[in-house]
């Protein structure tokens, strides 16, 4: 199954774009021209993102070097404990809406640690696939249009990362434990 | 929102890092993080390039159109506001394509020129749009069917059960998405974050910025004698 998803993934784009590019040609659409001519765009918009990123980056590194974080986690554990939640994956947890790739260093080491297959390992995972990056991707897809007021916004994205984070917790126990 | 939320992390890192004896990786990881948000901007710059071109080309030949069709019942549904023959419309069908593959970083560009499209339908500058927000409500929580990273992650320990978490994340990611969209569409409503009331203040406040390059047909109409307090040329603020 995993071979099969794997596959999936690899054959997905590249197909994609052979599709595309066919479909296209029989349309009688000038497929290289059209092609250089979209791909100006992509400069631009990947390097108006630098500065929101750099903001946003910087704040969290400092966070995450303090050690509030740890402190964070200590404080709310008895309360993650009532949907039988770890207290070790909790840092991973809040990281989650935070960066991307620093919750997937904390799940390394939760999965290096426990084992994917236990508690932790399994929560862990499943909490990880199943939301995104609310602040990275507020920051980055509201920086590239220049809205400043997101409203609402991150607070259903944190409301949403909190649903799978818990939903997380009670799928693994049920489905394992 | 945003202003409080950097200010809060950056104060509270630097307070709590004076306190506990952190500073130093306090002050490295700032280095160390500026330099990663560049190198993630430029990493992007390659892909971005080339799903640009491939969207142009899609474009071109009626794909998204098509696409959007297929979608356009549920799309109508979240996006009251978004006229079904917008751009936006496709490049959201697309960006939600992408997404459910599980392409990851591949859909990014799609989301962009979503948000872009969205923005032509915004009335103000600096304001986010019922659309807009709800479009985010469905990006932060996700709707991939393949867990990509987790399940990579997962068997970069042991290969052994990697991928027992597709059924549970499916599972979960639904929940999650059903609650971030639920509570975009309660959010909308509330006196906080209601559209008309945050248009209101801005006025009265005189931070209220017209979109110049708004293309719908309820542009705001200023108040007369209406004065921008950012009449010199302001970068805009995140």
């Amino acid at each position: 199954m995993t071979a099969f998803l794997e596959q999936v993934s690899i054959w997905s784009i590249p197909v994609l774009v052979a599709c595309v590019s066919l479909y296209a040609i029989i349309k009688k659409v000038p497929v290289y021209t059209a092609f250089t001519q979209g791909a100006k765009d992509g400069f631009s918009t990947a390097v108006m993102i630098i500065p929101y990123l750099t903001a946003m980056l910087c704040a969290i590194g400092m966070f995450r070097a303090c050690g509030a974080m740890d402190f964070i986690c200590d404080l709310l554990a008895p309360l993650t404990n009532l949907i039988g939640l770890p207290g070790s994956v909790l840092p991973m947890g809040i990281m989650r809406s935070f960066s991307g790739g620093a919750a997937e260093g904390l799940m390394s080491d939760i999965l290096a640690t426990y084992g994917t297959q236990s508690l932790e390992g399994r929560i862990a995972s499943v909490a990880l696939g199943s939301t995104e990056t609310t602040f990275y991707v507020v920051a980055v897809y509201f920086g590239s249009v220049g809205v400043s007021n997101t409203r609402h916004s991150i607070a259903a994205g944190l409301l949403g990362d909190l649903a799978s984070l818990i939903a997380a917790a009670v799928i693994v126990n049920v489905m394992w434990f | 929102m945003m202003n409080y939320i950097w200010v809060g992390l950056v104060v509270i890192a630097t307070v709590v890092g004076g306190f506990t004896g952190t500073m130093e990786a306090v002050m490295n990881n700032i280095v160390d993080f500026a330099q990663t948000a560049v190198d993630i901007c430029l990493g992007l710059i390659g892909i971005m390039t080339f799903f640009c071109g491939l969207m142009n080309v899609m474009e071109k030949a009626g794909l998204c159109e098509k696409l959007g069709n297929l979608i356009a019942p549920v799309m109508r549904k979240l996006f009251p506001e978004v006229p079904s023959d917008h751009p936006a419309q496709s490049a959201m069908a697309l960006y939600f394509a992408a997404n459910i593959l599980g392409i990851g970083n591949a859909a990014t560009p799609f989301g962009l020129k979503a948000m872009q499209e969205l923005q032509t339908l915004n009335p103000t500058k600096g304001i986010a749009t019922n659309a807009q927000c709800m479009l985010m409500a469905i990006s932060t929580t996700s709707i991939t069917l393949i867990p990509v990273t987790a399940i990579g992650l997962r068997a970069a320990v042991q290969t052994e059960g990697a991928a027992e978490i597709i059924a549970p994340v499916i599972i979960a990611t639904t929940i999650s998405t059903i609650v971030g969209v639920t509570c975009t569409i309660i959010f909308e409503k509330l006196p906080r974050w209601k559209w008309e009331n945050i248009i209101e203040k801005e006025i009265a406040a005189g931070t209220l910025e017209i979109n110049e390059n708004y293309i719908g047909d309820k542009p705001i109409v200023l108040p007369e004698g209406y004065k921008s307090v950012n009449d010199k040329n302001n970068t805009v603020a995140f």
